[in-house]
């Protein structure tokens, strides 16, 4: 294989795993919509608080290594659909905004808004953050109405490249049903992780328990909008493109297609539902299982991997347009030079250093679960 | 036909402005206070003694809460290259998005993974542990400085790079000159070390207000100890890294020397103007003074910028006039083209480009290799193609010059502030009662560290005006192509986001401040919590 073709391969595989590991952190995002609902009491929510805010800051550092490293490698993308949809993008970065202050600010004298505004900040973030989230992805599906026209630059009085096709700047996204499916699926998919979560870290009989009807209630309505969005996107059509001349067409069952003829990539997807519905029994099954959070995690890692690479690899367009086709985005005519990439590509040996001491912080950090003891003598709360 | 429109563009510099500096207003007390905490704790490692474990978590509480809020207003900042500047992303994304990821890879996450270890981990990790961590944190901060700075260094001085007309986009050629290039090295040692300052005089200035209240003088003393040594080491070291930036910004960026200075026609034996009143009345093209009141040194300019009392010092009308000799960064003469000339060349660049794409699509190759040859020839002046009038060739004079000499003299202020707080409160046993004056001046500067930050900044992005990238892309032609509403309304939406958020956090720190009670956290070990 060519070097650049490899390196660009290699690099929509490390975006594909960092948006498979953003997603299965955002259990974070879904323990926060559980606050009031698991904690009924202060020191309830003090617990989960703690539980999840030890933990917030590795979520918030992958969206933003994700985008970092987007930008690095396929900064076509980064300047297209940041540029274009900007209300979509607007609002899932003040959801970040607010809930970087929200967990350290919270409990603390002085806060000015009051508790009450900053758990309203978690639940924006919660919600509105991992839906909008799930729609921007969706337009990968999609598509979006840009156009990219690299001659612009010469034209003096508006150089711009890449411009968007419609007035509303990415609220456009919110009228294809495919994108609110996904961005449902994973607001009650973030809600299961973060509730397995808080069953694995935290000891009080009264959390867990509500936990393990939380993963129950959540689960319903998870499989009925990820099923309706995974069998829709497989039977529409995609955009794919010839590698010999760079035509983009629309091909049927593109993305089902994707994953027959790239037999790993099925079963990634395949043994990542099961490891998904299996966390997700053995929670409803067995009494007192407090390690599906593991195996949940694991089963969304390897299905968001498996559609991102699907998304990528054979001849497809991850970012399809659906006004302008041949300005569609590939890995090929996004992708930053071979240098870059290849720089970068050495860059990228540090990822697994930082899983390791991630694990290893992680762990002494988490020997002892979260009990209500832990908070017991401090009557304010605060540090 | 589009056009841009310059409300649009100044809209978006705007938002790129204030956010900018809303998030400057927390980074260098990150960067500064985590060192001062680390010794900290470093030294309770040491001795094992008790009264610095409490120090260090007295200012770790104020960190954490000033991290915070520095993350919030941190995200919007990486972002905004493409929801703002989408055409600067395109443009040179192949070269500034490389430090950016690379600022994530390395810092963010030695960040976000270790504080949780440094803010919460003191009852479940071993002691050294958790001096690693804190080490780790403040390695962290500082390694997210140096690469972002790097990418900014970049945008000043652009190298390491070549436009290739196939892609549209400039692409990286040398990692290694884009990473140890002069303006880099300068520019993160001078801003690193100048937070050191801030976070420095914030410690001394809080310690003080605590001596004024007679309260928690343990903490306050061994404090401004620790704060004064360090600070006065970071404000010399700032001085001699801002005195090398000034020779560097004379090569690189006459432009902005100029501005600095507000100087119009500039001379052999320079003098440098230590402070002034500008005329408003002053245009480039009229002949009034440029000062309504001026302290000059003799000479200053000159020897400050090339080491030379008679060197020649080129003015804001001798950069649009050209023709005198002038020095490159590698100490390569050459003889400064005049700005028309350089507009001329810069369009000879941009129709090239349009002839080589136009010869591209016909299958002509000789003619897209004459194109190109033009192309190479003329593309140091790229970004001037876009320019239509001289003038917008001069950044803002009056902002960049009172911006700069605000730094500097606050420069000069703190290395007498930390030599008095030394002698003062270094000596064996300070009788605070006695400095009390000296207590009010300690707690009063903290906010002048701030502007003296801030002036900093301002004096490098508004002095870089028009360019995003130095004399190849403009920030009119950068642009996302947006409706000018729109980004007024993000605009508003930060400006009163960041604005409440800000009040909560000085409130939440004062009250931190007011509640500590040193004493009795002696008696008190609890689990750090949210």
């Amino acid at each position: 294989m060519d070097k650049f073709i490899f390196l660009q391969h290699y690099w929509w595989f490390l975006i594909s795993l960092l948006a498979a590991l953003l997603v299965t952190l955002m259990f974070v995002q879904g323990g926060q919509t559980l606050l009031l609902k698991i904690g009924r009491s202060d020191i309830q929510q003090k617990m989960i608080l703690n539980s999840l805010g030890r933990k917030w800051e590795i979520t918030f550092t992958t969206l933003v290594v994700y985008g970092g490293a987007f930008f690095a490698s396929f900064p076509l993308y980064y300047s297209t659909s940041f540029g274009g949809a900007y209300w979509l993008w607007m609002i899932i970065l003040f959801s970040f905004i607010v809930q970087a202050v929200a967990y350290e600010f919270m409990n603390k004298p002085g806060n000015f808004l009051g508790k009450h505004t900053y758990q309203a900040f978690l639940y924006i973030n919660g919600i509105v953050g991992v839906f909008c989230i799930g729609v921007a992805v969706g337009t990968m599906f999609t598509g979006a109405p840009f156009t990219v026209a690299k001659g612009n630059i010469t034209e003096t009085f508006m150089p711009v490249i890449s411009t968007w096709d419609t007035p509303y700047h990415g609220l456009e996204a919110f009228l294809d049903l495919r994108n609110l499916l996904l961005g449902a699926a994973l607001v009650f998919l973030a809600r299961i992780g973060g509730a397995m979560y808080l069953i694995f870290n935290i000891n009080d009989q009264d959390v867990v328990k509500r936990c393990y009807r939380s993963v129950i209630v959540n689960t319903i309505p998870f499989l009925v909008f990820f099923l309706s969005f995974v069998i829709w996107v497989f039977l529409s059509k995609g955009y794919g493109f010839d590698p010999q001349n760079g035509a983009v067409s629309l091909i049927k069952y593109k993305y089902f297609l994707n994953m027959i003829q790239l037999p790993y990539l099925i079963v990634m997807f395949l043994v990542g539902v099961v490891l998904v519905l299996f966390a997700i029994g053995m929670t409803i099954v067995k009494k007192g299982y407090s390690h599906a959070f593991w195996y949940e995690a694991a089963g969304v890692l390897l299905v968001v991997l498996s559609l991102f690479l699907a998304l990528g690899y054979n001849n497809t367009c991850f970012y399809p347009s659906n006004t302008n086709p041949q300005s569609s985005l590939t890995i090929y005519n996004s992708s930053s030079s071979l240098f870059t990439l290849e720089v970068m590509a050495y860059v990228s040996l540090l990822l697994p250093v930082v899983i390791i001491y991630g694990f290893i912080a992680w762990r002494a950090m988490d020997k002892k679960r979260i009990q209500a003891s832990d908070f017991g003598s401090t009557g304010d709360g605060n540090m | 036909m589009d056009e841009l429109t310059t409300t649009l563009v100044d809209w978006a510099r705007g938002q790129s402005a204030l956010t900018a500096m809303y998030h400057w207003l927390f980074v260098p007390l990150t960067l500064g206070l985590s060192v001062i905490m680390s010794i900290c704790e470093t030294i309770y490692f040491k001795t094992g003694n008790d009264e610095w474990k409490r120090i260090t978590k007295f200012w770790m509480t104020l960190f954490g809460v000033n991290f915070a809020i520095g993350i919030a207003t941190g995200i919007i900042l990486e972002f905004q290259f493409g929801t703002n500047w989408s055409n600067y992303s395109w443009f040179v994304g192949d070269i500034f998005g490389a430090p950016l990821a690379i600022e994530g890879i390395m810092a963010f996450f030695l960040e976000s993974i270790f504080s949780a270890v440094m803010f919460f981990g003191w009852n479940k990790v071993s002691k050294g542990f958790h001096l690693t961590a804190t080490w780790l944190t403040t390695i962290g901060a500082s390694l997210s400085a140096l690469w972002i700075l790097i990418a900014n260094a970049w945008m000043q001085y652009p190298v390491g790079m070549k436009f290739n007309p196939d892609t549209v986009r400039n692409e990286m050629m040398n990692f290694g000159e884009v990473v140890f290039s002069p303006v880099a090295i300068d520019k993160f040692f001078h801003t690193v070390i100048s937070s050191w300052v801030l976070g420095s005089v914030f410690v001394i200035g809080v310690s003080c207000w605590f001596l004024i209240k007679n309260r928690n003088s343990a903490l306050a003393l061994k404090s401004i100890k620790v704060a004064s040594i360090f600070g006065l080491i970071a404000i010399l070291l700032t001085l001699y890294t801002g005195d090398s930036s000034a020779k560097i910004v004379a090569k690189v960026q006459p432009m902005k020397l100029a501005a600095m200075e507000g100087l119009y026609e500039g001379n052999t034996h320079q003098a440098i103007t230590a402070f002034g009143i500008l005329n408003p009345e002053k245009k480039y093209n009229n002949d009034d003074d440029p000062f309504l009141w001026a302290i000059q040194i003799p000479d200053g300019l000159s020897i400050l910028a090339y080491r030379k009392a008679g060197a020649f010092v080129g003015g804001i009308n001798d950069l649009i006039e050209g023709g005198y000799e002038a020095e490159t960064i590698k100490g390569e003469k050459y003889i400064m083209p005049s700005m028309e000339e350089r507009m001329k060349s810069g369009k000879l660049a941009l129709n090239a480009l349009a002839g080589f794409r136009q010869a591209k699509s016909e299958g002509n190759s000789d003619d897209m290799a004459k194109y190109q040859e033009i192309l190479e020839e003329n593309y140091p002046n790229f970004g001037y193609a876009y320019i239509n009038d001289v003038s917008q060739t001069i950044p803002p004079v009056d902002i960049v010059f009172y911006a700069f000499h605000t730094m500097v003299l606050l420069g000069a202020y703190f290395l007498l502030f930390f030599i008095v707080m030394l002698c003062v409160y270094g000596r064996k046993n300070p009788n605070p009662h006695r400095y009390r004056w000296l207590s009010w001046v300690g707690l009063c500067s903290i906010p002048l560290a701030y502007i003296m930050s801030e002036s900093g900044w301002v004096t490098a992005e508004v002095g870089r005006q028009p360019w995003t990238i130095q004399d190849v892309l403009p920030t009119f032609a950068s642009i996302s192509k947006l409706s000018t509403g729109s980004v007024q309304t993000t605009f508003w939406l930060f400006l009163i986001l960041f604005t409440v958020l800000l009040i909560a956090d000085i409130w939440i720190i004062i009250r931190q401040i007011k509640k500590e009670d040193f004493d009795k956290s002696a008696t008190q070990d609890h689990n750090e919590s949210y």
